[in-house]
Formats: structure tokens, C-alpha cells, sequence
């Protein structure tokens, strides 16, 4: 099986065209990814469960553990919802299945998808395929870690203040947080209401574009999603000409951002020129000296209120206690990990009375005017592009101890997300022998354009998303 | 910005945690150092900018009132800790 169908290297397009043309069956596909998945997930553990006979008639996908699978546990890597069969699909679950798609597991995440590492997950961390002594990013780093290592075609992640791009370019793929409103909730575990999207990761932005061709659009059960005003493309073009891509003059002053991350994201922005883009500097002064700040009020804010939920009573674990409020405390405190526990602590403070003007409404005033400053710096360029992460893959237990240096992760995706915009991650090259990656934020509902600079940037790089140990 | 640990022993009650010594002990520490960190956004005057909520500009959404099926008890149920019949059983709230 192995050798015919090489799971590292086969796209989802290629994948599906064998489908069509009847040169391998859904049931072969299915199995060579679960003949890769026994070979190397249990090094890896992307997967928190997987499928053993598939249900569908078109190629696997997986699905990050906060996407409701009827039938299939999902716990949001935590220990609070271990046990939970949801009796319904997630909409993005239900559009992949109508879609043909079929399911081939649940991957691995930080607990409540709060988190830049997996380290946080409830059921021990993941291992990026590039080095497995290192973090594959997150929260989403489960998802990432297997398409990256061919455990999956493609995949499903969810994105609140960078967990789809992040882990992205950890482990060196194609990864898109889509515009906020653009892909439906409806079933996904809940973060941060007014931040939270579903997105898709693949190998190359084709499969990336057609993945989320197949998640977008309206659905009456999530109220905040919109029709997409334009169709999906998939990328042709190999050529910016007249593409204006703004670089924000504070990358430069941003120390967090290691030599080698930087000499690969120069490298990109020149290969750019050569296509043809007009590359200029854009100016977001206050993204970088306050997104973070912002970030780190307003989505555990939500998230205290989001999390109010798991109680005891409708589904999850359970600890008894002689009242109802000690069955409560008690289950909360024996279910969540430390992570949730501060980001709930952290938001119900900045929540309660006394603090809210200070802290919540201070915040959601400072997003405001990262709102306009990214539309400002949109106004004069097509694209805005950073690296994506500040560092390449860290060595598991490196931050673990540090909320502060955790949070630092995501220093460079969080003002884009505040701002509601689309951003795709890109591989861009290697340092020190790890993958790192460039991103590419779009206008609102500019996606076709982030497909189409991810495109051309991508055939001129070259960049090969298979781990050097695995060639 | 330090926090104190009856500020967080109060917070916990808010939020329904049943905390252990020891964690209320590491919560003390770094919340302390967190806010101290997202206290950043005070620094800025913004009395004259409006707060989002929301990062879309999107208006209310209706939906027509027609009625259409939903779980039912068994489903409903399915992954409760503890039922009694059709209903959700939980320890006396008083």
C-alpha cells in the first residue's frame, strides 16, 4: 500500500482526482493513511482518536477535537468533556461529509484550544514531524503536525488569536484563518465568541482554497456568518504584477523575531518582487505595542463566559458535592488544566465590577483602533505581510512554565485576528533545519487574493513540506 | 500590578472554581504578572473611542418562526452525568 500511494506527498487535488477516475478506491485511501497514521502517530500524537472504517465515498479528512462528530467523542483536549459523544455534527463536520469527505479522526489541541504549543492539551502534547523533540505549535498543532507528517490528506482547525497559522508554520504548511463570519460555529466548542473561526490546513494553497470552499458560507445556526460576496478561485497565476504588498515598518523593531526567521522572510518578500508585487512599508504602531494587551483581555474575557457552561450537569464530567454550587466548583476544578483555569480567572476579573471599564471596555476601545489601522494600512496595499511566528518550533517544555513567554507566540498573528481579517500562513524556508513561515493578511472577504500571492509565492519558493527526516 | 489572594479567592467564587491551596497560591503570582502586562491598555486615552464588540459590521438577523424538529429526551440526555426520567438530576441548590 505504502508504496503506491505516498501519503507525504500526495495532495488532497491528486487525492480526489484518483478518487474520480476510479484509480483507487476511497477504502485504499483510507487505509494507507491509516497504515501511516499506526507508523508514525504513536511518535507524533496528532491524534487524539481515529476512524477505523471509513463512512463516505471521497478522500479523509481530520478534524481538530473542538468540531462536534456525531457518534465520535470530542473533547476540546480537556478532561472535562472526556467521555462526550455529541448526538449532532458541527455544520464544517456536516459540509465535509456532504462534501464526500471522510472522517479519518479527532486531532490534538491545547485544552480549550487555549494555547501555542499543545503542551496544554489535557491528553500530552503533540510532536512536530520536523523534529519531534520540538513543539508543533497550537493550539492547533495536532491538525498541522499530521498533514505535515501525511496522517492527513488535509484538515480542520479553529483559529482565535493565531491557532491555525501559528502551528502552520511550525510545521511548515498551508494554513488559513478565514475572515470572521465566513465559516460557521455552529458545533465547534466555543473560545472567544467574537474571535473564534474554523479554517483549513493542507500541504499548498489550492488544497487550502478548495477546502474552504467546501466549510464557507452562511448558515442559519450561527447568526455572525455571512454569504461569501465572491466565489472561491483556485490559484493559477505565477505572477504579482501590480499585487501592492505593505511590510509594517515595526517588524523591524520587533526583537522577538529570530536572524533566521527574518532571512527567510526577506527572502519571500524579494522573491514577491521578482513576480511583480510592489512591496512598500505600511505602518501599525499600535497592532504591535498593544495587540497582544488587548488580545489578552478581550478573548479571556469571553472565554470565562463561554467556559460558564461546563457545569456538571448537561454533559461532561462530574464531581459530587452535598450542594448543587460544591457539585459545581468542584467539577470545574478537578476538569479543567491550569490553562483554562487562568484564562478564566484572568477574564472573570476583568469582567467584574470595578475592573470592567478598566480592563474589558479599555480593550475593546484599543480594538477599535486596531480595526482602523489595519483598514487604514488595507486602504494603500492589497496584502499586509509579517513572518508569521516570531521563532521556529521551541523544544517541548521551553515555555511551558511561562504563560507570559506562551503568550509571546502569537505576538505577530493576534492584531489581524482583533481585526476580524483574513490571514494565510505559507511555508517560506528553513532555520536552522525548521520550517518558518510567512503571513499573508487580506482585506475582509479577500481571500481569492491571499489564495492567489499564496500561490504564486509558493511556486516560486519551492519549498518542500515534507520533514527532512522523512524524505 | 499585584493582585491579592483574597482578590483571587473572590474572583474564584465568580467563576465557580473550587481552587486548592496551591493553586490559588500560583494564580496569585501570575495574574499578577499577566495584568501587569495587559494593563498596558490604560495607558491610552481613549474616552472618545468607541468600544467593538464585533468585529463585522453585520446587522440583527431574523428567521422566520417556523417550527422544525430538535433533540429529543434520550438524545438530549444522552451525555448527562445524572438523569431522573426526562429530567437533568443535580444535589439540592439550597
Amino acid at each position: 500500500m505504502e508504496a503506491v500511494i505516498d501519503t507525504l506527498r500526495l495532495t488532497a487535488e491528486d487525492a480526489q482526482g484518483l478518487v474520480e477516475h476510479k484509480e483507487l478506491s476511497p477504502a485504499e485511501l483510507h487505509a494507507a493513511y491509516r497504515h501511516a497514521i499506526a507508523q508514525r502517530d504513536p511518535e507524533l500524537h496528532c491524534y487524539l482518536r481515529t476512524i477505523e472504517e471509513p463512512v463516505g465515498e471521497g478522500i479523509p479528512i481530520a478534524l481538530k477535537d473542538v468540531i462536534s462528530t456525531q457518534g465520535v467523542e470530542t473533547t476540546a483536549g480537556s478532561k472535562i468533556l472526556a467521555g462526550y459523544v455529541p448526538v449532532f455534527d458541527a455544520t464544517v463536520a456536516e459540509r465535509c461529509k456532504g462534501a464526500g469527505l471522510t472522517l479519518l479522526g479527532k486531532t490534538n489541541t491545547d485544552e480549550f484550544a487555549m494555547g501555542s504549543s499543545t503542551e496544554n492539551s489535557a491528553f500530552g502534547p503533540s510532536r512536530n514531524p520536523w523534529d519531534p523533540t520540538r513543539v508543533p505549535g497550537g493550539s492547533g498543532g495536532g491538525s498541522a503536525a499530521a498533514v505535515s507528517a501525511g496522517l492527513a490528506p488535509w484538515a480542520l482547525g479553529s483559529d482565535t488569536g493565531g491557532s491555525i497559522k501559528q502551528p502552520s508554520a511550525l510545521c511548515g504548511n498551508v494554513g488559513l484563518r478565514p475572515t470572521y463570519g465566513t465559516v460557521s460555529r455552529y458545533g465547534v466548542v466555543a473560545f472567544a465568541s467574537s474571535l473564534d473561526q474554523i479554517g483549513p490546513v493542507a500541504k499548498n494553497v489550492r488544497d487550502c482554497a478548495l477546502l474552504y470552499s467546501i466549510i464557507a458560507g452562511r448558515d442559519p445556526r450561527d447568526a455572525t456568518t455571512v454569504e461569501l460576496p465572491e466565489q472561491v478561485t483556485l490559484p493559477t497565476d505565477e505572477r504579482l504584477d501590480g499585487l501592492r504588498i505593505g511590510v509594517p515598518k515595526q517588524v523591524d523593531g520587533l526583537t522577538a523575531i529570530e536572524p533566521g526567521v527574518r532571512a527567510a522572510f526577506d527572502q519571500a518578500i524579494a522573491r514577491a518582487r521578482e513576480l511583480g508585487a510592489e512591496v512598500g512599508e505600511c505602518d501599525l504602531p499600535l497592532s504591535f505595542e498593544y495587540g497582544m494587551a488587548c488580545y489578552y483581555l478581550v478573548a479571556p474575557a469571553e472565554a470565562s463566559s463561554n467556559l460558564a457552561r461546563y457545569d456538571g450537569v448537561r454533559y461532561g464530567t462530574r464531581v459530587d458535592g452535598s450542594t448543587y454550587r460544591e457539585m459545581v466548583e468542584r467539577t470545574r476544578d478537578a476538569g479543567f488544566g491550569p490553562e483554562p483555569k487562568r484564562r478564566i480567572m484572568l477574564g472573570t476579573y476583568a469582567l467584574s465590577a470595578g475592573y470592567y471599564d478598566a480592563f474589558y471596555g479599555q480593550a475593546q476601545r484599543v480594538r477599535t483602533l486596531l480595526i482602523r489601522e489595519h483598514r487604514d494600512a488595507l486602504d494603500k496595499f492589497d496584502i499586509i505581510a509579517t513572518p508569521t511566528a516570531p521563532t521556529v518550533a521551541f523544544p517541548i517544555g521551553d515555555k511551558a512554565a511561562d504563560p507570559l513567554a506562551m503568550y509571546a507566540c502569537d505576538v505577530l498573528t493576534i492584531p489581524s485576528c482583533l481585526a476580524g481579517l483574513p490571514g494565510l500562513n505559507v511555508p517560506c524556508g528553513l532555520s536552522e533545519g525548521l520550517p518558518v513561515g510567512l503571513q499573508l493578511i487580506g482585506a475582509q472577504f479577500g481571500e481569492n487574493t491571499l489564495f492567489r500571492a499564496g500561490h504564486a509565492l509558493e511556486q516560486a519558493i519551492g519549498f518542500d513540506t515534507v520533514p527532512t527526516r522523512y524524505r | 500590578m499585584a493582585i491579592t489572594r483574597d482578590e483571587v479567592l473572590h474572583v474564584a467564587r465568580l467563576a465557580r472554581l473550587d481552587l486548592r491551596d496551591d493553586e490559588i497560591e500560583q494564580l496569585t503570582a501570575e495574574l499578577g504578572a499577566i495584568l501587569d502586562a495587559v494593563g498596558k491598555v490604560a495607558e491610552l486615552d481613549l474616552s472618545d473611542v468607541p468600544p467593538t464588540s464585533h468585529p463585522l459590521a453585520v446587522v440583527n438577523v431574523l428567521a422566520d418562526d417556523e417550527p422544525h424538529a430538535s433533540l429529543d429526551f434520550d438524545q438530549a440526555l444522552a451525555n448527562a452525568p445524572a438523569v431522573d426520567g426526562p429530567l437533568f438530576r443535580v444535589p439540592p441548590t439550597v
